[in-house]
């Protein structure tokens, strides 16, 4: 009975959406807004083919090497300014300089240094998901329980052990908050490289539709992104649950004190 | 001002030497720790007690090699500690913090032998025995912030004791802790200590607590401290919370350190200032004493 | 009454008379500065030396020279007022509308579970995905750059409002409908203040992405503003200027980020603990 009233919960708002949606095209053919019924049938056509493979899989690809590469990146980086004191302060003005630049920016950036390769479209990824993750990883190394820490050393756990048993776990709070952010961002410069500077890939592919104003298809696009938006965000939470288990139990913990 | 090393007591397992310790700021330096000399023996349970700010985390901190001092030395069998020594664990007084959230009790407490490359099946066996000596083999898989706080020292202790030093520091352990478990915890150190043969100073600020557990009770002076008496502690080798405490005995220690206390916050200190000897006993107080 | 082992109180000095050091120089900014230096100084020389074609990475100094001449232009401020203007409507509209939002779907339970799902579905899609969206509905216009920056605003600070609303405490709105305080004025004396620093958390998070959000919708869009400069001086091959304006994009994300935590400080300087972010 308790799962009933979930689902219903769950499905509720969705379905009473899309019926009004349905409701609201019926008859009249927008130009604007197509029907639901000729979505989901464009949907089918549009991107369950070829499609998959020239430009959905190999986005997908870039955008998730991009990301990683950013967080292997960001997390070493963090962890090594976040423990000398004297790089932090050397470098913190800067870096948070270069993360106020708006990402999109460094798209004809690199465009200009690299041209409109793989690689650059990766870079371009790279360069903008590395800054939530390595300044916050920074301030997460920084913030660890000086108790905590002077323990540790009490008992020798020092060097490489230190950052594994103490360093990382202590800031891997911090530091999947900066991998979300860093996620969306990606898809963000995923989208924005190839909308700007490209010739395949799904943002590309999803302006042509506009471009030659075949506006279901366009629609469909915009359903594809949203679906990959909602991916990503499902596989980070499935991952933080796991990696942060001991924080989540801790905090309630605490909230219940 | 040059230590007085007449006591250089070769069985001394640790000797604090003209300890030295000035802090400085922006305001001005800050002597926090002016002289501070005297020998433990091996297999020794010292308390030390002192007025507040009378720099025992500071005193504490060097000992164990997380601080160096401005002058002066501290020795753990006869090898001049410059940084954590290896045969040497600290209890800390926040047990919340001292002990890894990410990781259960058995793990927390498996990390220093773990960290030294000590083979597992021994490790295995050092873990049991240590939580069985505490009293926790039943929550090996729990995490520490699902204990209760005295539990969680618990699990603190045993990863001391598991590590197998030859000394231990324990810096106000129980303050944080209500007073029944407190008192649970006191009998702990005083069995493991003796079935371990290890050499214990313990800090505290709770002067019941320093003579019902201690061979022996330092007393500090206030900030720039010095030692101002050390006492030894004549009671029978057996105590007992309920015992030991209502003994006459042991209501005259107590009033001679609370005694000493109270003179040491007042700021007097003795004209000797820093050398102890291994221990004076006060004589027995006669009503006159009392002013 | 005297201790056998004591001086009389008189002749004990009690704390050493401190003496001064010299003041130490604030060598966290220094070095923060040094960085910067050092930083200039690197992109100074890379073109100069060769490592990177001074064509597509001009050096330092021309950068920073076609930047000094860019603020003495109309043409530049005008675009800086377009994105401005695009950044400040977008966000005002965006906080708005999420408040309203988040104080009625907050402060009712049945309704807070019956769109969560929506919500957490809807969150995720990239504000990107509205472009070509936006180009059909409004061509190169401003309006465009709003549809992106307020849809992507929004979810930024319903979120927040959303935790605010949930943190009120219990007792305290108890009590006032025992003081007879009727729905509206909860709101105002109890569900506010409480969800308040949340609120200001997220119009800081929502500011930072409306400006990216501005920028892009400028960048591939083409609606007024800086993005569409920069995207006009690189097809144009004005590289220093293109350089230059990614710098002021910079500069105004900084501004934008100080102004945000000055704002928060400023609203929330009654509350004892500056909230730290909700992890999201």
């Amino acid at each position: 009975m308790k799962t009933l009233k979930n689902l219903g919960y769950v499905l509720g708002l969705p379905v009473l959406l899309i019926l009004i949606w349905w409701a609201a095209t019926l008859g009249t053919v927008n130009f604007f807004v197509p029907t639901p019924a000729s979505l989901v049938e464009t949907f089918g056509e549009v991107w369950f083919g070829e499609r998959i493979f020239t430009d959905v899989l190999p986005s997908i690809g870039r955008l998730t090497v991009g990301v990683l590469a950013a967080i292997v990146i960001g997390v070493i980086g963090g962890v090594l300014i976040g423990s000398v004191r004297w790089l932090r302060s050397l470098l913190e003005p800067t870096l948070e300089f270069f993360r106020a630049i708006p990402p999109p920016v460094l798209v004809p950036v690199l465009m200009l240094l690299m041209g409109i390769t793989d690689t650059m479209k990766v870079v371009v990824i790279i360069s903008g998901c590395v800054w939530p993750v390595l300044l916050n990883t920074i301030e997460g190394v920084r913030a660890v329980d000086p108790v905590l820490s002077d323990s540790a050393h009490t008992y020798g756990i020092d060097g490489w052990a230190r950052v594994r048993y103490l360093v990382l776990p202590s800031a891997s709070p911090q530091i999947m908050a900066g991998v979300r952010q860093s996620i969306s961002l990606g898809l963000i410069l995923m989208v924005i490289s190839e909308m700007f500077a490209s010739s395949s890939g799904l943002g590309f592919t999803i302006v042509q539709f506009q471009r030659s104003f075949s506006i279901p298809e366009m629609w469909s696009g915009i359903v594809v992104l949203g679906l990959l938006g909602v991916g990503m965000s499902f596989i980070f939470q499935w991952a933080e649950r796991n990696i942060l288990r001991w924080y989540h139990g801790q905090k309630e913990v605490e909230n219940a004190a | 001002m040059q230590p007085d090393s007449t006591h250089a007591a070769p069985e001394a397992m640790l000797s604090v030497r003209g300890l030295k310790k000035v802090y400085q700021s922006d305001g001005g330096d800050v002597e926090a720790v002016r002289n501070l000399t005297f020998d433990l023996r091996a297999g020794e349970l010292a308390c030390l007690v002192g007025p507040s700010g009378s720099g025992k985390t500071t005193l504490l901190k060097c000992i164990s090699g997380l601080m160096a001092p401005t002058e002066g030395e501290v020795l753990l069998d006869g090898k001049r500690v410059s940084g954590p020594p290896k045969k040497m664990a600290v209890v800390f007084q926040e047990y919340g913090r001292s002990l890894f959230p990410w990781m259960r009790v058995r793990d927390n407490v498996d990390l220093p032998l773990k960290n030294q490359g000590v083979p597992k099946a021994e490790r295995d066996r050092l873990v049991d025995e240590a939580l069985e000596a505490v009293g926790l083999s039943h929550v090996p898989r729990s995490y520490p912030w699902q204990l209760s706080g005295g539990m969680q020292q618990r699990v603190a202790i045993a990863r001391a004791i598991a590590y197998q030093p030859e000394v231990l520091l324990m810096d106000e352990p129980f303050a944080a802790v209500d007073a029944q478990t407190r008192a649970d915890l006191e009998d702990l150190i005083r069995i493991v200590w003796k079935k371990l043969g290890i050499t214990v100073l313990f800090v505290t600020h709770d002067i019941d607590e320093s003579v019902y557990l201690g061979e022996r009770v330092i007393i500090l002076s206030s900030s720039p401290t010095v030692v101002q008496e050390d006492i030894t502690i004549d009671l029978p080798d057996e105590r007992d919370q309920l015992e030991t405490r209502s003994l006459a005995r042991f209501t005259e220690l107590r009033h001679h350190v609370y005694e000493q206390i109270q003179i040491a916050k007042k700021g007097h200190r003795p004209a000797a200032a820093g050398t102890a000897g291994a221990g004076s006993t006060p004589a027995a107080a006669s009503g006159a004493d009392v002013a | 009454m005297s201790s056998k082992t004591l001086t009389s109180g008189a002749a004990a000095p009690s704390v050493e008379r401190p003496h001064r050091t010299a003041r130490k120089v604030p060598t966290k900014q220094l070095l923060g500065l040094a960085g910067i230096l050092g930083f200039l100084l690197t992109w100074e020389l890379i073109p100069r030396l060769g490592i990177i074609d001074a064509k597509y990475l001009p050096p330092a100094s021309e950068v920073i020279a076609a930047l000094v001449v860019d603020f003495g232009l109309t043409a530049f401020w005008v675009a800086v007022g377009e994105t401005m203007k695009a950044w400040f409507l977008g966000l005002l509209m965006a906080v708005a509308a999420a408040v309203v939002l988040g104080f009625i779907i907050g402060s009712s339970n049945f309704l807070r579970k019956a769109t969560n799902s929506t919500i957490e579905f809807l969150r995720p899609i990239p504000s990107v995905a509205l472009i070509p969206l936006a180009v059909l509905l409004f061509g190169v216009k401003i309006e465009s750059s709003l549809l992106l920056i307020v849809y992507a605003a929004f979810w930024q600070v319903l979120i927040q409002v959303l935790y605010g609303v949930a943190d009120v405490d219990m007792v305290a709105n108890n009590t006032a409908k025992t003081y007879g305080l009727g729905r509206m004025a909860r709101i105002r004396y109890v569900v506010f203040p409480t969800a308040l620093p949340y609120l200001m958390t997220g119009v800081r998070l929502a500011g930072a992405v409306a400006l990216v959000l501005a920028i892009t919708a400028e960048l591939v869009i083409g609606s007024p503003g800086l993005g569409r400069e920069i995207a006009l001086a690189q097809s144009g091959g004005a590289i220093s200027g293109m350089y230059a304006l990614v710098l002021a994009t910079g500069l105004i994300g900084v501004l934008i980020n100080m102004l945000m935590r000055f704002i928060e400080k400023k609203t929330l300087s009654w509350h004892s603990s500056v909230r730290s972010e909700v992890v999201v």
